[in-house]
């Protein structure tokens, strides 16, 4: 099972996030991970979808994907030179003799922290799904009380929009 | 659009008060909102218009999910229209409130909920368009109460506007030559053509280019009528129910030209054996049907007809004397065939006697089960969208009152329901709507006192434990259809079958004709189910 990341370009109307999530999962397609938010036209989203699936299954996804009416382009990004990201917030257990051992781990990360009071710490993390993994896992020791992810976003790099890009 | 199927209630009393001294549309009053739906649905099969329902919101809504699942599976185009509750109870489990677009959502091409009476017309227009263009399906419009008892001028929008919405039209020219090279190279070709095709209306273009190419045409269940039957070259069905013929065909091609199918189980049996020494075209206006299934050669994205013309521009005539000498050979020794039995009737006599007496010109509707396949088997059809049954869903109940939409649209035409005892019980209320309308349907039911391919499944792969499968409760259909004030009779004998039809014909009133028929037959030929083509039960090698 390969994960394959497609950038959609969808109409902005209300329901459009359940019709995406919705044909994914009756198709018994696995998400990995969705992200979406405003793009440079107010009519538009950009929506990040993460799939989970064998590469001969991955045409059928966005083929059927492209049949709903609202969505308007899809880039499968997975096999092209794109940059990927995804914010993390973490808060983790930081009583004062350990606080200098988690200063030092985040700054390993180039995360920060952003939040601190007598027991506890927010982190903040941006990076790509691998480096917030990595994270988790050194900060497990010290004992992690709650995150929440975005999910991954991804926008090809050099000069042409995911809109203009062919299939 | 010129007649819509409904059932009033109270979140579509503005809609209804409009309709009441409306002479531009015929509005046709069912008895259950799923008889409403499959109407609708019959009505667009047999015109290629799109039907139109109206429901209430709530349960109303509710009872058209079956036949908006059913349109659905078959690419029928049908707009429903559903109520609901005003605009400011959305969301508080109001009275008779409930998320249609939600529920249709994954059996639907687009749904609406508008919430403002000056987005009205537009969404109309977007609806009936996505409806009726590309793959044909659904669409939901559903209505709150207060938008429909809002006023407005009346803009109809001059231009679609739907960035997200487009299907391909015409076929790549590069792909298109490949498809031509395969056609000269083949020796073994055969042609399988589905619903598309009568979609597209390219049963001409399909008929030339049969016999251009000179290859066997097998149809599937949706693509009865889309070739003609009669025609030396046809083969029939192929799948699960098909000929034998057929199935050889497909098992031995070296070319099989996919014409607006979609490789549906119960055609291709096993996926690996399926058509395993053919090179595949597959002509489909739906990008995801083609290899959705199985392993695509020659995929051709676009409109049947459209591609049809262009090959047929490309194509010279080919000659395939030996192979069709072969296929012929297979039709001759293994027929579709059953036993006969003295004083008993079989219903596949029944659905001959139908086909001859109306000379194979009648319009067929059908519900789901033996009965259907028999209406498949041995009703040849001569036209497209004059054979009409519910293929992807299996929807019984479906045939009675689709039957009603299809003499609503020929008012002249003779139709026939193809029906079973236990199908026939599911929308049989809508015998008050055809008494009502005077809708001359015919109606025969092929009555075997169970259901029957529960039965023969039972007995093929239960050990004959057959569980709650007989129909010991059947009422007196007679009785039943004259306390409707529709017509009825009961045939027991076989030189009986002949002159009961032609009795329900000649009448003016729906006639209901209870042909008891042979308990234990069963459908042959029969690819057990997830078994190879050219491995069949009953009449084969």
């Amino acid at each position: 099972m390969l994960k394959h990341t497609l950038a959609l370009l969808v109409v902005n109307r209300p329901t459009v996030l359940s019709h995406i999530s919705g044909l994914i999962s009756r198709r018994a397609f696995n998400i990995d991970s969705i992200a979406a938010g405003p793009t440079e036209d107010p009519k538009v989203t950009r929506i990040t979808l993460v799939v989970e699936c064998e590469p001969d299954e991955i045409d059928q996804v966005i083929k059927q994907l492209a049949k709903l009416v609202d969505v308007i382009k899809i880039t499968n990004l997975t096999s092209t030179k794109a940059i990927s990201r995804e914010l993390a917030l973490i808060k983790v257990r930081a009583p004062a003799e350990n606080r200098s051992d988690i200063v030092d781990i985040v700054n390993i990360f180039r995360a920060k922290i952003v939040d601190v009071n007598r027991e506890t710490m927010v982190i903040e993390l941006t990076g790509e799904v691998d480096k917030t993994d990595a994270l988790l896992e050194v900060l497990q020791e010290h004992g992690i009380i709650e995150i929440v992810r975005t999910g991954r976003i991804a926008l090809a790099r050099g000069p042409e929009p995911a809109r203009e890009m062919g299939e | 659009m010129e007649v819509v199927f409904g059932y009033p209630g109270g979140a579509v009393l503005s809609i209804y008060d409009a309709l009441y001294d409306d002479d531009r549309i015929k509005h046709v009053l069912t008895r259950h909102e799923q008889g409403a739906v499959h109407a609708a649905d019959g009505y667009a099969r047999a015109t290629g218009k799109p039907g139109v329902v109206i429901a209430t919101s709530g349960p109303g809504a509710t009872n058209l999910v079956t036949g908006i699942a059913n349109a659905y599976m078959d690419s029928v185009p049908l707009v429903a229209i559903t109520g609901q509750v005003a605009c400011n109870m959305i969301g508080k489990d109001s009275f008779q409130e409930a998320d249609i677009t939600g529920i249709t959502q994954p059996i639907t091409k687009y749904s609406y909920l508008v919430k403002d009476v000056n987005h009205l017309a537009r969404i109309v227009r977007e609806a009936f368009h996505i409806a009726s263009t590309g793959r044909p399906g659904p669409v939901v419009i559903d209505l709150p109460k207060d938008v429909t008892a809002a006023r407005a001028e009346f803009r109809y929008p001059p231009e679609i506007d739907l960035p997200g919405y487009q299907y391909m039209y015409n076929g790549i020219t590069a792909k298109l030559n490949c498809a031509v090279e395969a056609i000269k190279r083949a020796k073994k070709p055969v042609i399988y053509a589905g619903g598309g095709v009568i979609a597209s209306g390219a049963h001409e273009e399909l008929l030339q280019f049969a016999e251009r190419i000179q290859a066997p045409v097998t149809t599937t269940l949706m693509g009865k009528g889309a070739f003609p039957d009669t025609h030396p070259l046809s083969l029939g069905m192929l799948g699960m129910h098909g000929t034998c013929y057929a199935n050889y065909a497909v098992s031995e091609c070296d070319l099989l030209i996919g014409l607006g199918v979609r490789f549906d189980d119960r055609v291709t049996g096993r996926v690996d054996t399926f058509a395993p020494n053919a090179e595949i075209i597959h002509v489909d206006i739906d990008p995801a049907e083609v290899g959705k299934n199985v392993n695509i050669d020659i995929p051709l994205v676009g409109d049947v007809r459209s591609i049809l013309v262009d090959l047929l521009r490309e194509i010279e005539p080919q000659r395939h004397d030996q192979w069709l000498d072969t296929v012929y050979r297979w039709r001759r020794d293994y027929p579709l065939s059953y036993c006969t039995k003295k004083d008993t009737i079989k219903p596949q006599y029944v659905v001959e006697e139908i086909y001859k007496v109306t000379n194979g010109e009648a319009f067929i509707t059908t519900e789901v089960g033996q009965h259907q396949m028999w209406a498949a088997q041995y009703y040849h059809c001569k036209y497209p969208r004059r054979f009409v049954s519910s293929g992807g869903l299996g929807t019984m109940g479906f045939g009675f009152p689709a039957a009603l939409g299809v003499q609503i649209a020929y008012p002249d035409a003779v139709v026939f329901d193809i029906a079973g005892d236990g199908s026939i019980q599911m929308n049989i209320q809508e015998l008050a709507t055809a008494v009502q309308y005077k809708l001359p349907v015919n109606i025969a039911i092929l009555n075997n006192h169970y259901l029957g391919m529960v039965r023969q499944w039972q007995e093929m792969f239960f050990n004959k434990r057959y569980s709650h499968s007989n129909m010991a409760g059947n009422p007196d259909f007679v009785k039943l259809a004259q306390a409707y004030g529709a017509e009825g009779l009961r045939v027991e004998r076989p030189e009986d079958v002949r002159p009961a039809l032609e009795e329900a014909i000649n009448s003016p009133k729906p006639f209901v004709l209870d042909f008891v028929v042979d308990e234990e037959e069963n459908v042959y030929p029969m690819v057990p189910p997830g078994g190879s083509l050219n491995k069949m039960l009953g009449g084969s090698k």
